[in-house]
Parts: C-alpha cells; sequence; structure tokens
C-alpha cells in the first residue's frame, strides 16, 4: 500500500549507530524480564492451586505481603500521578508538565498492578464483582470505600492517559491484516475521543485528585479497626490524616526517582534542573508530614516509649530518620538538591520510607493475639512480588520506548529528522524501536524504507 | 505543528498550547457542577448505610459462661464439633487433657476450643486448680467484622448471632484483621471457594428451638443460654449473692461494645487475657472507624471539601500560569 520511496535516512546518525540504550531488551532488561516470568509461573501456581498452597498466610496472619506491598505501597507510591497532575494542571505551574505523562503512566500501571494484586489475594477471586454491585455494598465497610474509589480513579488513569494514545496513533492507525478494515473507524474514534477528552480533561484530573485524596486517606483508616493488635506507635484515629499527608509527601520524590531512572536507562540526559526545582516542595510535604506525625504522638503519649528501644520504636525511628527527617535536610540544601546523586539519594529515602511505613502498618508493627505466631512471606509471595514490580518495569518501558510519554525521548527524533515511518503496526509496538515511532513533522514525507523495519511494509 | 496534539495534559511547546481561556473556564464550570452531582450522589449512598450499629431485637439471645463451674470436660468441643459437621472422635476422647498443655484457638474444622490457665496434667494439685475457659466467637453486638465486610457477608442478626454468608464473600479477609478477639479462620486449603468458618451460635439449632450444642451437653450448667438481658441479670445477681466467689465483673457487657457471650470468674479477668479474654474499651472498634468514615463521608463533606478547593485553586492560580 504505501510507497516505499528510499530517501538517506540511513545517514542519520541515530539510525546509522542506534543507541543500544533504546532498544527493548537491554542486558538489565532481560534480567526484569525473568524476574516477571517467575513472578508469571508464581502467580499461576497460586491461581491453580490455591492461597494455601502459595502463600505463609495463617488465621493470626490474614494479610501478608500482597496486601503490605502490592496493594499498600503500590497506592502510596502511585502518588506522583495526582500530586504532579494538580501542580502541573490545577495550580498550572506549567513548567513541570514533562513530569505529568510519566507521572500518571505509573500512576495507571501501578493502579493496574494494585487491582491484580488484589484479585491475586482475594480467595474468591471471582467472585470480585459483588463488590461493582449495590446489593452488595455495605457502605459503614472502609474497605468498601477504597475498593471503590480505586476503581473510579483507575479507570480515571486510564481516561487521563488516553490523549496520549490519541497523539500517538491519530492518523496513523495501521491494523494489520483483515483488521485494516477497522482503521478508519478506529481512527475516527480516536479523533473523537481527543475532541472530546480535551474539553473534559479538567474534570477528570479534579475527579482524579480528588479520589485520591479520599482513598489514599481511607487506606490508612483501614487500619484504625485493628484494636490491640497494631502497635500504640502507629495505631491512631489519625491514620487517616498521616496515609494522606505521607502520600503527598511520596508524590514529588517518586516522580525524582523515576525520571532519574527512566532517563538514565534511555541514555538521556535527564531533567536535573528541573528536578531541582520540584524538589523545592519536598521540605514542606515532608515537613508537615512529620509535624502532624510527632504531635500525633505527643497527643497520645507515645513520645517518651521512644525512650525506651524496642522492636517497634526501632521500626519507627528508621521510618522517620532514614524516611523523613534525612530527606528533608537533603532537599532543604540548594547545592545538595541541584545534584542529580542526591535528588535520587533523597528520593530514594523518602520512598523507602514511605513503603517502610505502610509495611510497619500492615506487617511489623501488626502483632496478632494468637501467641508465637509468625508470618514470613512464602517464596511464591516473594515472587508474585517482585514479579509484578518486574512487569510494571517492563510495560512502563514499553510504552515509553512507543508513546509520547517522557520528552527528551520523543522530542530528540522530532528535532533531528523528518520521522519516515507511519506504517507501524500496532502489534509490533513492543518490539519496534523508539525512532521508528517518533513523530513525522510533516505527514507527507514518504515512508523510507529501514533495515530495521523489515516487515513492516504492506 | 499539529494542531491536534493539543490535549489538555501535555501542551507540548510553546505553540501548540492554544490556551482556549474560554473552553477552560468553562472546563473549570463544568468541572465543578460535576463534581456537585457526583458527590450529592455519594451522599445519598453514604446516607442509605444509617450508623454500622445493628438494630437490635430486645430478645436478643446470648450465652453466659460461668467459669467458676467449668471443669474443663471439653464435651462442648465435641457437641460443637457434631453440630457442625466438623471431624471428631467419640466422647471419650474429650477427656484427654494433654491439649491443655498449649493454648489453642478456633480453627476451621473446630468453632470452639476450651483453653486452660495451667497444664492440669502437669501439677495436678487440687489447691490451685486451673481454669477453663472456653472461647469461640462472641457475637458482639456492634461487630467489627460486620463493619469491615465490604460486601455485606457478615451479618449481626438482630437475634443476636453474627452470621457469614458464604455465597456474598470474596475472601478478603479484612473481617479477620478486623476481629478484636481473633475468632475467625480461614479455609486456606480450599483451593477455588475457601470460606470464613466460625460459630454462629447453632442458628441452625436455635431455629428449631434446640439449645446450640455446646449448652445442651454441658454436664454442670457452667453455660447457659437466654436472653442476654436475662442473662446479665442473673449473672450480676450471682456476684451479688456470692461476692467472695466471684470477681464483681460480666465480661462481655461492655467489652468492645459488648458481646452475646458473657463470662463470669472467680479470678480477674486481666489473668485470662491469654486464654483468649482480651482486654477491650467500652466502645467497639468499628465505632471509631466508622465515625471517622462518617466524618469524612457523610453529607459528602470530604470529597466536596476537595472539590472546592481545587476549583478555587485552579481559578485562582490561572491568570498567572500561562506563558
Amino acid at each position: 500500500m504505501s510507497a516505499s520511496i528510499s530517501i538517506p535516512i540511513l545517514a542519520h546518525p541515530t539510525l546509522a549507530a542506534p543507541d543500544s540504550r533504546r532498544r527493548y531488551f537491554t542486558p538489565g532488561m532481560l534480567v526484569v524480564t525473568a524476574i516477571a516470568a517467575i513472578g508469571a509461573a508464581a502467580w499461576l501456581f497460586r491461581m491453580l492451586f490455591g492461597l494455601g498452597a502459595a502463600t505463609n498466610l495463617t488465621d493470626a496472619y490474614p494479610w501478608g505481603i500482597w496486601i503490605g506491598i502490592d496493594v499498600a505501597t503500590g497506592v502510596a507510591l502511585a502518588a506522583g500521578g495526582f500530586t504532579t497532575a494538580f501542580l502541573a494542571h490545577i495550580l498550572h505551574r506549567e513548567r513541570y508538565h514533562p513530569l505529568v505523562r510519566p507521572a500518571l503512566l505509573t500512576a495507571m500501571l501501578g493502579y493496574t498492578f494494585v487491582a491484580l494484586g488484589v484479585a491475586t489475594d482475594l480467595g474468591r477471586f471471582w467472585a470480585m464483582w459483588h463488590v461493582m454491585l449495590p446489593p452488595f455494598w455495605q457502605p459503614n465497610s472502609v474497605l468498601f470505600e477504597v475498593a471503590i474509589c480505586v476503581m473510579c480513579y483507575l479507570s480515571v488513569l486510564y481516561i487521563e492517559f488516553l490523549p496520549v494514545a490519541c497523539e500517538r496513533f491519530i492518523g496513523r492507525v495501521h491494523l494489520p491484516g483483515r483488521l485494516a478494515a477497522l482503521n478508519q473507524p478506529v481512527d475516527r474514534a480516536l479523533r473523537f475521543a481527543d475532541k472530546t477528552l480535551g474539553r473534559f480533561m479538567t474534570i477528570f484530573i479534579m475527579l482524579g485528585i480528588m479520589l485520591s485524596c479520599m482513598h489514599q486517606s481511607s487506606l490508612g483508616t483501614l487500619m484504625v479497626i485493628t484494636h490491640g493488635k497494631l502497635d500504640a506507635l502507629w495505631h491512631t484515629p489519625a491514620l487517616p490524616l498521616l496515609f494522606l499527608l505521607s502520600a503527598f509527601a511520596v508524590g514529588y520524590p517518586m516522580v525524582i526517582f523515576e525520571s532519574i531512572i527512566a532517563h538514565r536507562s534511555f541514555g538521556l540526559p535527564g531533567e536535573r534542573d528541573l528536578l531541582a526545582e520540584l524538589g523545592r516542595f519536598i521540605p514542606f510535604t515532608l515537613g508537615l508530614y512529620l509535624a502532624v506525625k510527632l504531635a500525633d504522638l505527643a497527643l497520645r503519649d507515645q513520645l517518651p516509649r521512644l525512650l525506651v528501644a524496642d522492636y517497634d520504636t526501632r521500626m519507627l525511628t528508621i521510618e522517620v530518620l532514614f524516611g523523613v527527617v534525612v530527606p528533608i535536610l537533603i532537599f532543604s540544601s540548594r547545592r545538595l538538591r541541584a545534584q542529580t546523586r542526591w535528588q535520587f539519594l533523597g528520593a530514594a529515602l523518602v520512598v523507602l520510607g514511605v513503603a517502610f511505613n505502610r509495611l510497619n502498618v500492615f506487617l511489623f508493627a501488626y502483632s496478632p493475639l494468637e501467641r508465637g505466631a509468625i508470618y514470613r512471606p512464602s517464596v511464591s509471595e516473594i515472587a508474585v512480588t517482585l514479579g509484578a514490580i518486574a512487569l510494571t518495569v517492563m510495560i512502563y518501558r514499553a510504552i515509553a520506548l512507543n508513546l509520547p510519554v517522557i520528552e527528551q525521548l520523543h522530542d530528540d527524533h522530532a528535532h533531528h529528522a523528518p520521522r519516515a515511518h507511519d506504517d507501524v503496526h500496532l502489534t509490533v509496538l513492543a518490539a519496534v524501536p523508539a525512532q521508528t515511532i517518533a513523530r513525522p513533522i510533516t505527514p507527507t514525507v514518504p515512508a523510507a524504507e529501514t533495515p530495521a523495519l523489515a516487515g513492516v511494509k504492506e | 505543528m499539529n494542531a491536534r496534539t493539543s490535549s489538555q495534559i501535555t501542551p507540548k511547546s510553546g505553540s501548540s498550547v492554544q490556551a482556549p481561556t474560554d473552553t477552560s473556564r468553562r472546563g473549570f464550570l463544568k468541572a465543578g457542577a460535576v463534581l456537585t452531582a457526583l458527590t450529592v450522589g455519594g451522599k445519598a449512598l453514604a446516607g442509605s448505610g444509617a450508623d454500622g450499629a445493628a438494630k437490635l431485637s430486645e430478645g436478643r439471645m446470648g450465652v453466659l459462661v460461668d467459669l467458676t463451674r467449668c471443669v474443663g470436660c471439653r464435651r462442648c468441643e465435641w457437641a460443637c464439633n457434631d453440630a457442625n459437621n466438623n471431624p471428631h472422635g467419640k466422647l471419650e476422647e474429650c477427656d484427654d487433657q494433654s491439649v491443655f498443655a498449649t493454648l489453642r484457638r478456633p480453627r476451621t474444622d473446630q468453632f470452639c476450643v476450651v483453653n486452660a490457665t495451667r497444664n492440669p496434667l502437669a501439677d495436678p494439685s487440687p489447691a490451685d486448680p486451673p481454669i477453663f475457659t472456653k472461647i469461640q466467637c462472641m457475637h458482639c453486638e456492634y461487630p467489627p467484622c460486620v463493619s469491615a465486610c465490604l460486601v455485606g457477608a457478615m451479618q449481626k442478626s438482630p437475634d443476636g448471632p453474627v452470621t457469614y454468608d458464604a455465597s456474598k464473600c470474596i475472601g478478603c479477609r479484612y473481617c479477620m484483621i478486623a476481629c478484636p478477639f481473633e475468632r475467625l479462620t480461614y479455609e486456606y486449603d480450599r483451593r477455588f471457594t475457601p470460606r470464613v468458618r466460625k460459630c454462629e451460635l447453632c442458628l441452625h439449632r436455635t431455629r428449631e428451638g434446640k439449645l446450640p450444642a455446646c449448652v445442651e451437653i454441658c454436664p454442670v450448667e457452667a453455660l447457659q443460654y437466654g436472653r442476654r438481658e436475662d442473662l446479665l441479670r442473673i449473672a450480676h445477681e450471682r456476684i451479688a449473692a456470692h461476692p467472695d466467689r466471684y470477681v464483681d465483673r460480666v465480661y462481655g457487657e461492655t467489652e468492645g461494645g459488648g458481646t452475646s457471650w458473657l463470662y463470669l470468674s472467680a479470678r480477674p479477668f486481666e489473668q485470662l487475657v491469654d486464654l483468649g479474654l482480651p482486654r477491650l474499651p467500652d466502645k467497639s472498634p468499628a465505632e471509631r472507624t466508622e465515625r471517622i468514615q462518617h466524618a469524612i463521608f457523610k453529607g459528602a463533606a470530604g470529597p466536596l471539601a476537595i472539590a472546592a478547593i481545587l476549583t478555587t485553586l485552579h481559578f485562582l492560580t490561572r491568570k498567572g500560569g500561562h506563558a
């Protein structure tokens, strides 16, 4: 169908010597893929043989790392999505726009895996749909609120991400084989979606922030009901507020953390100055969290306990010192926050700190009444959790390479050369190098034939 | 540049930012309207839930356990297993007192167990007889498991029992996290259809006018089934009649907001914590969570406040924001 007129594109440096890091499978990615494959096998094992066979969960410990890490930590670390959207779209800080899409993608994938994590953990996963039907609803349940909000927010995230797909595919829908007949309708649908969504996007962004605030806090309320089991250092009616504030606080560090990893992984210069600017907010968000946390401990007469070193006070000290205090110091320093390595260290500490907090609340500081009961995650549980993280990375990379998410990854192609190739099949997207799918400057540039694109021609 | 790249999510470069103030303002107004509509809808929903405290019948039933009478014969365990189709041996096997060496808890195949303050076999001196305590689901007046369950699989019957409906359950096990007595057990080993298992106060027997199996078999009348109200009166009368014999407290009268199972003891209940009678505040843990939850969501106050703040900020920062 498409004309294959060759233009001297092979002379272009990026195509003549393609940067190996922008290929999908790097050595690192092979490791990630292997972890994901092991995780998938463990997941299958759980699905076929049940929770008893796959997990070390007991009557004393009904929740393990699938809830503590995949769900509770997953939701918290996806907070970059709504906090960045708030900055860029509600407060109109336009310069942060390059950070919005990567954060949105992380949130979208993060929540997708939260949903999968929940489904994996449910004893009767096949009855999940009950949650969606009003006759089953039990509005006094905190978990009900969390479930509904997470489902709604997941949908909102996909809607928020749709314009990215529209940008990539409008005018370039080329379905393979017989599906080609659908090219026109799909294209029209995308155009319609793009136009409509563009008009309503503010609503979805606000809705997303609202839903996030609601369930981030409710996730904390979840554990308020655990009387006598969760240690008093964490068990407080202020848990919802603390969860919300720590979600606010972890949003930007998560964005910084990812941005540095992603740009390095793709061999891009990175966004150091922008991240330094974003880092200015962190002492305030983290500081507010710290103040409320300390005030809560003081009001409940728990502060004196910290003078005595035991298991729980040690856990809290590690959590607050390394996850909150040290990063506040790092990001308060103009000199330190201007350097990528300090940005990375500070952000990683906050991310780990909030993860540690969620684990404390859901696992480490939770001691059942049953004497001598212990929980050590099984090999399958660990494999599934690591696999989910690996799969998130894999999908992130595939999307980042193929859709306009990371600006530096796609902008430089647009600047360098006329983008030749429109004819990329949807089905081969994941395997096609990034160069092939950047936007054309002019839609009239004829299609070129390059070795990398064998099989693309029709 | 392509006009179509002007998705609102990321105006790419200066030239493609159309900054359609008109559209945005309309979007902002629409946002406010839609969020209001949604939250008002949510309000109707939250309102319909009312409060978690179930409407309890005046004549709701319960069981009074007089620990001073219990001799640890474990006939109740046997009868419970028998009534609930759980595996069990011959009645005489209950006389095996070696089980008291460890503290036990209800399991998926045994809904009630008797624990002892010390192993009677280790030191059978009659001067210091062990205290035996039968434990099972306490059938709270304001049950946290019912409050926790998002699909209504746990229900508090107005007549007293807390029941579980496997056909509604999705298997999240939040009820188990919520239970302040940690009495719920889960069939992890069932591949596809695991259930929560617990005492249901022999609902299937009481419906037919029979006594709960444990109460019926108890040879020393340590267990008494009746209206909770009456049981509380009887309990206090017994304490008043024999102040030397009982501590002046009925466990379960107020613990965790009150339970259907009530306990009388010669020893302070603080000494029976490990046996399965934890110290609990007078209010149900569910009450606090629900208060927090309803404070945030009743009248959709929280979400509306967020919507208001967002729309205000969106509007206020509008002018300075655009290049």
